[in-house]
């Protein structure tokens, strides 16, 4: 059984903050549709601040996502920093006493990130936002874990759950947000959110399952 | 783009910059960069704290002064303060008998006031909130709770920030703060969108010759699009729009607030005042108080807000109290 040891987080964290550098112009795009455009702009600013602040210091998967959300936080604003600021400060928090992240680990990280959302926000599935990607990926490695499943197996299957989910968001109106304020005008596009949310889980799980030992 | 700029994405600090030096008679630098707060702090009172984002001169900052805000968190253009810089706003109003944080209802604030106010009472900084939902065409009035803060919010500020400087208790200037906004009703017209400099062209549209009855602070679609009026067309739509909402009737004392939306002459906007001024007279509505001006802007749009809120008592002696900042003047 293949095993994600904290301290090889490094190279996951700079993997999503490429991620999202890559696709700064097409989440600004996707969010121009519906939203006022400044979505690429805002991720791009607050996971390169991190990237500045940390490339050359050695931290654990854990501490990595403490000190982003921490930026995203207290730095970027709007309504993106709070957002993912509280997903990955959640899931440090409930991986930073761990030397080794189990499959089921994993799962509950991205549960106690998806739990932390709902303490500031009142989205649920089907409101067109990144639950709809969060939730079934959440889902996907916890009932992966419960199989035993294979790591690897796992986080294709989530990435498969993620895409789904980010698609799922295109024929629904939008409940939450600034969007919600189109109704039917928000169906036929993509959320924002739950688009970098599904580069945000991609890049993290295929860099994951580089490092697996 | 025909603006005045250096590097786009610097705007907000280099406007503060030159905003702080301007009145320093009336507002100071705190260490926070993105928090300004009044030259005289509260002592032994309640501090009266707002914030947003930046594009909507003389909001939010321009209402920090005598009788109205402590401090104010700022924002990017059009984007919520950080929780933590509404923190930081929260300890420089704190004059150790809670904070009163009256804010607007968007998502971004409502998630960063909501931060703010869970890491300020692990300091022991007792924060409780008022969210404005003054803005009628942005939800239907059964879902009051989703409809968004427009100028309304410079007359929630101008009594909360009168109640706590009489010395009130904390609950007493939230609930004044809350009355200000129950009985306040606004609507907008936009008649030409506004951009973003740091993006270099407009991420809505209003075509020429039409305007926009309902259009929200950043370009939130209204209810209705329609060819461009005369002012006194305009004036009868918004009063339309407003009057039977709260509803304002026979009797009633108001206070009317008209502001521009950032590029309309001022001129215009007393041509509207005068029209909406003979409309309310007609319904046998009382105007105790006008403000004609750029109160709450967006940045170059067109077109102009109409505000009405409803007197009582307790209202009127609080708007009627002297207040010093740059948005607000009154003696």
């Amino acid at each position: 059984m293949s095993i994600f040891r904290n301290i090889d987080g490094k190279p996951v964290l700079l993997r999503m903050v490429k991620a999202i550098q890559d696709n700064k112009a097409y989440l600004g795009e996707v969010d121009g549709l519906i939203g006022d455009g400044d979505h690429g702009m805002n991720m791009n600013k607050g996971f390169s601040v991190f990237e500045a602040r940390f490339k050359d210091k050695e931290f654990t998967f854990s501490e990595g996502l403490e000190e982003l959300g921490m930026i995203l936080l207290n730095e970027i604003g709007g309504s993106m920093g709070p957002i993912y600021g509280t997903i990955f400060m959640e899931m440090a928090e409930s991986a930073k006493e761990l030397e080794n992240i189990s499959l089921e680990d994993f799962g509950k990280m991205l549960t106690a990130g998806l739990e932390g959302l709902y303490g500031i926000v009142d989205a649920k599935v089907g409101d067109k936002t990144l639950v709809d990607t969060l939730s079934p990926a959440a889902d996907t490695i916890l009932a992966a874990a419960k199989e035993g499943s294979d790591y690897r197996k796992a986080l294709e299957e989530m990435k498969k759950a993620a895409e789904l989910g980010r698609n799922s968001t295109k024929d629904m109106v939008a409940k939450f947000g600034r969007s919600s304020r189109l109704g039917e005008r928000s169906r036929g596009v993509l959320d924002a959110g739950a688009t970098s949310c599904c580069i945000i889980l991609i890049a993290m799980a295929d860099e994951i399952g580089e490092v697996l030992v | 783009m025909q603006r005045i700029l250096n590097n786009p994405d610097n705007i907000v600090d280099e406007m503060l910059k030159g905003f702080l030096k301007t009145h320093s008679d009336i507002v100071e630098k705190t260490d926070n960069p993105r928090v300004v707060k009044a030259v005289q702090s509260p002592e032994n009172r309640v501090g009266v704290v707002t914030g947003g984002g930046s594009g909507h001169k003389p909001a939010f900052i321009g209402y920090v002064g005598k009788n109205l805000c402590d401090a104010v968190a700022v924002g990017e253009i059009c984007s919520s303060p950080t929780a933590a810089a509404f923190l930081d706003a929260f300890r420089a109003a704190d004059g150790k008998k809670g904070i009163a944080c009256l804010y607007g209802n968007y998502s971004g604030d409502n998630m960063n006031v909501k931060m703010a106010v869970k890491m300020a009472k692990k300091e022991g900084i007792e924060v409780k909130t008022v969210v404005a939902n003054d803005d009628v065409a942005s939800a239907p009035k059964d879902q009051r709770e989703k409809r968004r803060g427009v100028a309304g919010e410079v007359l929630m500020w101008k009594v909360g920030g009168a109640k706590a400087s009489q010395g009130a208790a904390l609950d007493e200037v939230i609930a004044a703060a809350q009355k200000a906004i129950d009985h306040t009703r606004s609507v907008g017209i936009g008649l030409t969108p506004c951009t973003l400099p740091a993006v270099g062209h407009p991420n809505f549209e209003i075509k020429a010759g039409t305007m926009e009855v309902g259009i929200g602070h950043h370009g939130e679609p209204g209810i209705a699009v329609c060819e461009l009026e005369s002012a006194t067309g305009m004036a009868k739509r918004m009063v339309d729009i407003v009057i039977p909402d709260y509803p304002f009737v026979e009797g009633d004392e108001v206070v009317v607030l008209v502001s521009g939306l950032g590029a309309t002459p001022v001129m215009e906007l007393y041509v509207l005042y005068d029209e909406i001024d003979e409309l309310l007279k007609g319904k046998g509505i009382k105007i105790h108080r006008a403000y004609v001006g750029n109160y709450f802007t967006s940045l170059e749009m067109m077109g102009a807000t109409l505000t009405v809120m409803k007197l009582d008592e307790e209202l009127k002696e609080l708007i009627d109290l002297p207040a010093n900042s740059v948005g607000l003047k009154q003696f």
